[in-house]
């Protein structure tokens, strides 16, 4: 018999910034998700992992670093069908950019689930998005792998990926154990069953791990094995010396087309003068 | 090693117009960070019969152009590609190298930092060479209104990708010349293990937007799908193209490809239309070459609005609905 398919989904808790998502249904902002939730992607990469659990049969440890809250978002892991939980979790890792953060999630993987068959990751994170931590998982681990994935099936230990690439649609295989990462194009996540919530926060466990868990040297984490320094942040202003219009939408509109009828009308390429007032 | 002259790489990605408009981009930022730095530009080329592009990135203003040409680099193999990267850079040690963000140079990039454990800035806005001669990286951060400026002080090369739109190119000047670097191709590169069985150009994705002179942009304060369409009304009559931010991309109000911003696409229309959209700097770094900027916001102080040449504090509904009425009767004929 085959051994049981080892999927790892690396999630990431982002704050919410000012996108909530959206109920499709009711057109809602779903508010209670307000505080940190998991980033999108991360939740179609998990999503991507069910479906695969669901047809093939697999066990899905959900890894993610982060401090002690980011437990949360393994707990709503679990509710949607994740079997384990790894929070790595260390204070010396703070400050990390992303060489520093594909070493420890790597790290993570390799003694949490050693022989893992697929890792799948967000295509990219809502707060940095700088879409890096995937790739760079995949030099680290030095396995096989395809980011920007839409579509994943698995044919023995061969998995074939589709995605849009560049104006390219590909398909693609690769031989297991690898890594892909999700977009959020395709499967939507499921919705997180009440009762299943509950039962995460009883039922399941969560491992932690630390840097000394990891037998990581501390100068490869954190700001300290962070390459990249920030050495200034501001705010672009980009203030124009411009026209403010105000009162009834008919008023500014008329005003806005008899004032600018060569810029608008030349760019948009008709003619929006207005002949009825002017004859 | 080669005399000390440093060298500011660009990788030439030419797949297909847009990729190449990026490349090209890429090597007028670097010929400008090349003078402040006495430097000399680079492009990187891999390929199947790649002559025309050794040619344009010259003409564009590579110093010099570095190729690989061999009918097994016909299509784009990552592990391939990174693996002669790296050797490439093992042998020549560039200071800098700036790739450009499509989805190749974000799996491309990346992989490529990894190896050589140095840092890499996603999605730059600006590039620049700093007192000590570093490449000042300028880039969304904290994913607020804040831009960061990254520096890689102590790692070689310094590394960042650039979105499509973000640098003017330089006008061809096929007269330039340039040294072409023909590299054979090495015959112990280790096998590929990603295959690419089929590829075919995608039907749906049209570049539109980027070339539309006129572009009505609609955010999350246009309140509901519904609403939304009407934008598409306005757009009809306006020969214009419908864009969106990230909120309304993520509701579903409009398909992905219609979103403008750093994780979308960069546009330069002569008018711009912004309906409901606060202006975060993730959505306007891509719309900075707007000429004329027309915004409708209920919130004179939203970022968006300073940013405009015309700010209608209004309900951009409404607005929309005057716009269509009054265009209906306006446009004759
Ligand atoms: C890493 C990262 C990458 C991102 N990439 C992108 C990107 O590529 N593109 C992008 O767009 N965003 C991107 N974002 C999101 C970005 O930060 C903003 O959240 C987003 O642009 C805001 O969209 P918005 O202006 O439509 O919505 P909001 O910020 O919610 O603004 C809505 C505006 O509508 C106004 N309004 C409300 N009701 C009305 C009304 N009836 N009439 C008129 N005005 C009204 C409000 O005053 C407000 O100013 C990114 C974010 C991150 C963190
Ligand atoms: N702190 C983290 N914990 C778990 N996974 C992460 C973390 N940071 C990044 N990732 C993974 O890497 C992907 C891309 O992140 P990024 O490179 O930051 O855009 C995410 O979607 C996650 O799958």
């Amino acid at each position: 018999m085959m051994k049981m398919l080892k999927l790892v989904t690396c999630i990431k808790q982002v704050p919410m910034v000012s996108e909530l998502p959206w109920d499709p249904r009711t057109g809602t902002l779903k508010r209670n998700l307000a505080d940190g939730m998991i980033n999108p992607a991360c939740r179609y990469a998990l999503e991507a992992a069910l479906i695969l659990k669901n047809t093939y049969g697999a066990e899905i440890t959900a890894i993610t670093m982060g401090s002690d809250i980011a437990e949360e978002v393994l707990r709503e892991a679990f509710a949607m069908g994740a079997d384990r939980g790894i929070l790595v979790s260390d204070p010396k890792m703070a400050g990390a950019d992303t060489l520093a953060t594909s070493l420890v999630l790597s790290r993570a993987v390799q003694t949490a689930c050693a022989d893992f068959d697929l890792i799948l990751c967000g295509c990219h994170t809502s707060d940095s998005e700088t879409a890096q931590v995937g790739p760079q998982m995949i030099e680290e681990l030095d396995i096989p792998g395809v980011t920007y994935v839409d579509r994943l099936e698995l044919d023995g230990r061969l998995l074939r990926l589709q995605r849009l690439s560049d104006n390219f649609i590909e398909t693609l295989e690769m031989e297991l154990p690898g890594l892909v990462t999700i977009t959020t194009q395709r499967q939507a996540p499921r919705y997180v069953p009440l009762a299943g919530l509950q039962d995460a926060f009883t039922d399941k466990d969560i491992s932690r791990l630390s840097l000394e868990d990891l037998d990581l040297d501390p100068e490869l984490t954190g700001a300290k094995g962070s390459p990249t320094k920030i050495i200034n942040v501001f705010s672009p202003t980009a203030e124009k010396d411009n026209i403010i219009m105000k009162g009834s939408a008919r008023k500014i509109v008329q005003q806005l087309f008899d004032q600018f009828d060569d810029k608008i009308g030349g760019a948009i390429g008709k003619d929006i003068k207005d002949y009825q007032e002017s004859q | 090693m080669k005399d000390s002259i440093k060298e500011i790489w660009v990788f030439g990605d030419y797949r297909n117009y847009f990729q190449n408009r990026v490349t090209l981009q890429l090597l007028s930022r670097a010929t400008e960070l090349a003078k402040m730095l006495q430097a000399k530009v680079c492009a990187v080329v891999f390929g199947d019969q790649v002559d025309e592009w050794v040619n344009e990135y010259i003409a564009h203003g590579a110093d010099r152009v570095l190729v690989i040409d061999h009918p097994d680099l016909k299509n784009y193999k990552i592990e391939t590609y990174v693996n002669l990267m790296i050797r490439l850079i093992g042998k020549q040690r560039p200071e800098i190298i700036l790739v450009g963000a499509t989805n190749f140079g974000r799996e491309f990039a990346p992989r490529i930092a990894k190896r050589l454990k140095t840092g890499l800035s996603a999605d730059c806005v600006d590039l620049d060479i700093n007192d000590e001669g570093l490449l000042v990286q300028t880039a969304p951060s904290f994913g607020g209104n804040i831009l960061a400026q990254i520096i890689t002080p102590e790692c070689k090369p310094q590394m960042a990708t650039v979105r499509p739109g973000t640098f003017q190119e330089i006008p061809h000047n096929y007269e330039r010349t340039g040294e072409i670097v023909r590299i054979p191709m090495p015959a112990d590169l280790p096998k590929e293990r990603v295959h690419l069985i089929f590829s075919e150009r995608s039907p749906q994705r049209s570049q539109r937007i980027e070339e539309a002179k006129v572009v009505i942009c609609g955010g999350r304060g246009m309140g509901s799908k519904k609403k939304f369409k009407k934008l598409t009304e306005l757009g009809e009559l306006m020969n214009a193209e419908i864009g969106a931010t990230r909120p309304v991309v993520y509701a579903n109000w409009i398909e992905a490809d219609a979103l403008i911003g750093q994780a979308g696409k960069h546009i330069k229309p002569k008018v711009l239309f912004a309906f409901g959209i606060s202006g975060a700097i993730q959505h306007t770094a891509a719309i900075n070459n707007a000429e004329f900027i027309i915004a409708v916001n209920k919130n004179p102080n939203a970022p968006m609005m300073a940013m405009a040449d015309i700010a209608i504090v209004a309900d951009a509904n409404q607005v929309c609905t005057a716009m269509i009425k009054e265009l209906k009767v306006r446009i004759r004929g």
